[in-house]
């Protein structure tokens, strides 16, 4: 069933998520609402806290809204069972914050494994697949490595190069450019932007490095306290009037966006550690 | 959306493969069949027509570097022709639109073997 608007390849549609019960529940996404589109960036940006990385783990399926749906390539994933979300996976990569390279394997290993998993594609030609991902994040010739031998940055690219292993339409994006030097993210930035531009892939990008929403986003979503309180272009934020939007954009430390998440009053709760 | 195949052989040991339909990781492997089997007829020269395939991904252009490795290991040619623009983004982002031998049309192919 199609419902998705325009050209949206991803849709959210009323989605709420809360974690706890009682005092202690907190309301993470709030009757959120956002569409993505095919072939574009989509940068989901804001502070520790804000929910855009539980926005991305309800697009994964890691997590399951408390109600509303969740459209990906027309198909609602709120509900299905691991077979159903197995065949929607297909359609996507992940590229994870840490990685998440199986560390026995070399790089080769890992980056050809999704394709001897999912694909019947002969050997020879997974081996020149693996080649060419692995050129186009800048890395031909460290196939035999290890990642323990690999710097930070390098490990991003590898997983970068197994997240677009099958060629997937849609590429989640977690944090790409944390812990990355300039370059690094230069070189992930420019690959993000050729996919789309390119290959037509789609990236849903969760970042709080503003310098690269900027340079690579056709749309950037801004959370805050779960809802969605900027939605527009890269031009269009740096001139955004509101307070919570500007305090981010120019990293401000004071404003209404608090620096401490604690709800607590600060000199209440020391004074409870007393033993007096 | 299938594939489909045109092979034509001319008498000067040039053979011509048209390709027709999205070559992604579905069909791939029956293209590789295909190419394998004019490998080993030993053709002076291969022609690939690319003109009626909108769409290639990864695995396509790996099949179609076997074609480059054929050529290397036996000296003869290999060429690709008619890319749609599409394809050509996909070929330019694998960085591989220098290593191929390219033309516009099997013709201008054709003239150059």
């Amino acid at each position: 069933m199609k419902t998705a608007s325009g050209d949206a390849i991803i849709k959210l549609e009323n989605v709420t998520k809360s974690f706890g019960e009682g005092e202690k529940k907190m309301v993470v996404l709030d009757d959120f609402n956002a569409e993505m589109e095919r072939g574009k960036i989509t940068c989901i940006i804001g502070g520790s806290g804000s929910g855009k990385s539980t926005v991305l783990r309800h697009l994964i399926g890691a997590y399951q809204p408390d109600s509303g749906k969740i459209w990906i390539d027309g198909e609602n994933v709120v509900g299905m069972n691991v077979k159903e979300m197995n065949a929607v996976r297909k359609k996507f990569g992940i590229l994870f914050q840490t990685g998440a390279l199986f560390n026995s394997m070399t790089v080769e290993e890992n980056v050809a494994l999704p394709l001897k998993e999912h694909t019947k594609i002969p050997k020879e030609t997974i081996q020149i697949m693996v080649a060419i991902k692995l050129e186009m994040v800048g890395l031909r010739g460290s196939g035999h490595l290890k990642p323990a031998q690999l710097s930070g940055g390098m490990l991003k690219r590898i997983a970068l190069a197994r997240a677009i292993a099958l060629d997937p339409k849609i590429v989640f994006y977690d944090e790409p450019s944390a812990g990355l030097d300039p370059i690094s993210i230069g070189v992930i930035d420019k690959l993000m932007k050729d996919l789309s531009s390119k290959m037509g892939i789609t990236s849903v990008v969760v970042t709080h490095e503003l310098p690269s929403a900027l340079r690579i986003a056709d749309k950037i979503i801004m959370l805050f306290k779960g809802k969605i309180i900027f939605s527009g272009t890269p031009e269009e934020i740096k001139t955004s009037a509101d307070e919570r939007v500007s305090q981010f954009v120019n990293g401000r430390p004071d404003g209404p966006i608090p620096f401490s998440k604690t709800q607590k009053d600060y000199g209440e709760e020391l004074k409870e550690m007393s033993y007096y | 959306m299938s594939i489909e195949f045109d092979f034509q052989e001319g008498a000067d040991g040039v053979a011509t493969l048209t390709i027709r339909g999205d070559m992604d990781m579905n069909s791939s492997p029956e293209v590789r069949e295909k190419l394998t089997g004019m490998f080993e007829k030993n053709q002076k020269a291969i022609i690939i027509d690319l003109s009626a395939v909108p769409y290639i991904d990864s695995s396509g252009i790996a099949t179609l570097v076997e074609g480059l490795q054929w050529s290397h290991s036996s000296k003869n040619k290999f060429f690709l022709a008619g890319m749609t623009a599409g394809v050509k983004d996909v070929f330019e982002i694998a960085r591989l639109l220098p290593v191929f031998d390219t033309f516009d049309t099997p013709a201008d192919a054709l003239a150059g073997v």
